[in-house]
């Protein structure tokens, strides 16, 4: 058929878009390796893998590495809890008051980063608590568990009720049914949901600066250099460790969770 | 078969009564899973936005500097103030126009990978778009920092092209221009446009990709151009999409006060208003008030939303 060929103009329209998409990030690579360490000069005058050796020795950029990774790690934890929970309620049931429960899930990013900053920040301020690793992960979780949420509830509705029945039909009480029927099937997209979630929370630097007082994660450290330089090179290799690290669990999420994949049941 | 079939009856133990209990009462099975959620949200989230909502009533004492906890209109007034009312509209102007320019960019790649795009291509597209949006918010603003800075990349392919004469009298403009791309509204709409159009263009192919291709094929063998078919069938089919795009773009924009601090002009939006006035400035009541501004806006924007089914598009 030919209408099926598509106009150059469309394809033209859609190719730019893409590479206006990947385009910036590939020029993070090309300056970790560049020579120059005070400005941003193109092209790099010269290459050179110095700087990798000078990023990873410093005290400072993994100090604030750990802090985030322990931050990213409670975060999901918590928001994997709770977002199974919201999900497996919300799923398959109708009662009154689901809107407003549902809306309430998605607001922590419906509305801005610097509203929920601000809301914890005059709440903290309000009851007189002091900044702790505890006050970041308070506003992680929170807006962490809307991911978990969508990968689960998604999951939850393609798992057909009838499994659930014929399990406990067969015998098994609540609890068997949930560990051998439920939770291998939303398995993998609690891992999908999590690992959003995870980079979520690494990345997440709007919400932190309000609850972190003092201390530095590692997104936290990377906007204290952009706004104040001191050693260039060291951000650019940083940045770089940042795209790898953040781009392997999105990769993993994304082949955990495609289209198709086999769920007992689903389809009926 | 003459045999019946005999189950033998479970045992009784602790687990099987509780969630035979709890099989038998759904309501209450419900109220369990959902309570920690809602705990969690209700206290945490809620009751942070009621303490900003509560500052924004407070004022502060103009020769001390500290917070009078009296419940009074006064900081809100503030906001008419000129200067200050200029932010909010400001802050607005450059949410809409981000967010027009990311559906222009947003809606070919959709509408390509929803008509055209097949297995393996489509996957790809999928990807190509997911990368982006989940990959580091600070990485991509600093990116942008690299590229449009005065001795960076944009201004080199620019003078390689020959085209020097375009960026520099782009750059002469008033309102869009600056003294280079990295201090102007230009500069800062582009890496707005940059971070949020992928939020555009999952929600307009998730919105498309519900209109089955032989609509498209009815409206034309029912005599309508290509251009009719866009304005009659495919766009208002694809609006709900729109929508929840124009909710992260217009909401990540209103809200964002990084992006403007390292590349953009001078003058202040909304979101470093609210940071430099709870911060340096210390004036927390102000701030709050500040980004009730963003709440009542968004506000607006998600019963509309609403109201034309964009939440399915989500």
């Amino acid at each position: 058929m030919r209408s099926e060929s598509s106009p150059w103009s469309l394809r033209l329209a859609a190719g730019s878009g893409l590479l206006f998409l990947h385009l910036p990030l590939a020029f993070i690579l090309l300056y970790a390796f560049s020579s120059e360490d005070r400005s941003f000069e193109y092209p790099p005058p010269g290459y050179t893998l110095r700087w990798f050796g000078v990023a990873w020795s410093r005290p400072d950029v993994w100090e604030a590495f750990g802090l985030s990774i322990r931050v990213a790690l409670l975060s999901t934890a918590l928001a994997l809890l709770l977002g199974t929970l919201a999900a497996a309620a919300l799923a398959r049931t109708q009662f009154f008051g689901r809107e407003a429960v549902s809306l309430l899930l998605i607001l922590p990013i419906a509305l801005p980063g610097i509203v929920t900053g601000i809301s914890l920040r005059s709440a903290f301020n309000l009851m007189d608590i002091p900044f702790s690793y505890w006050t970041i992960i308070l506003g992680h979780a929170t807006f962490c568990i809307v991911v978990v949420y969508n990968n689960a509830v998604a999951r939850f509705r393609r798992l057909s009720p009838s499994m659930v029945e014929a399990s406990m039909d067969l015998g098994a009480d609540g609890f068997q049914t949930f560990r051998y029927i439920v939770l291998p099937a939303i398995g993998t997209a609690l891992l999908a949901g999590g690992m959003l979630a995870f980079a979520l929370s690494f990345d997440e630097v709007i919400v932190t600066t309000f609850t972190a007082g003092q201390q530095q994660t590692l997104p936290i450290w990377m906007l204290s250099e952009l706004i104040r330089p001191h050693q260039r090179p060291v951000t650019n290799v940083v940045a770089v460790a940042v795209i790898v690290a953040t781009a392997l669990p999105i990769l993993a999420a994304y082949y955990l969770t495609r289209e198709g994949e086999y769920v007992g049941g689903a389809g009926k | 078969m003459t045999e019946a079939f005999v189950v033998a009856a479970p045992q009784e133990t602790v687990p099987r009564r509780v969630s035979d209990a709890l099989m038998a009462r759904r309501g209450l099975f419900l109220l369990l899973l959902l309570a920690p959620p809602l705990l969690w949200l209700g206290v945490v989230y809620l009751g942070a936005l009621f303490a900003l909502l509560a500052q924004s009533f407070f004022s502060i004492d103009e020769y001390s500097g500290t917070i009078v906890y009296e419940p009074t209109l006064k900081t809100f007034s503030e906001l008419l103030q000129p200067a200050n009312f200029d932010i909010i509209v400001r802050t607005l102007v450059v949410s809409a126009v981000v967010t027009l320019l990311a559906t222009a960019v947003a809606f070919p790649i959709a509408y390509y990978a929803w008509r055209y795009a097949r297995g393996r291509v489509k996957a790809l597209f999928y990807v190509a778009v997911m990368m982006p949006l989940w990959s580091s918010y600070l990485v991509k603003v600093y990116a942008w920092k690299l590229l449009l800075a005065k001795e960076g990349a944009v201004g080199w392919f620019m003078h390689a092209a020959g085209l020097s004469v375009v960026l520099d009298s782009w750059l002469a403009a008033p309102i869009v221009g600056g003294p280079s791309l990295s201090v102007s509204y230009t500069g800062m709409v582009l890496v707005f446009l940059y971070l949020w159009t992928p939020f555009m263009v999952l929600p307009v192919q998730a919105a498309l990709e519900r209109v089955p291709v032989s609509l498209i094929e009815a409206s034309g063998d029912l005599g309508a151009s290509p251009g009719q078919t866009f304005r009659n069938v495919v766009f208002p089919l694809a609006l709900p999409g729109i929508v929840a795009g124009s909710i992260f773009t217009f909401s990540l924009t209103l809200g964002d006060y990084i992006v403007p601090q390292i590349v953009g002009p001078s003058s202040l939006i909304l979101g470093q208003v609210v940071y430099t006035q709870q911060g340096t400035a210390g004036n927390l009541p102000l701030a709050a008030a500040f980004s009730v501004a963003p709440i009542l806006i968004m506000g607006v924007f998600l019963t509309l939303a609403k109201r034309i089914g964009a939440f399915d598009a989500l």
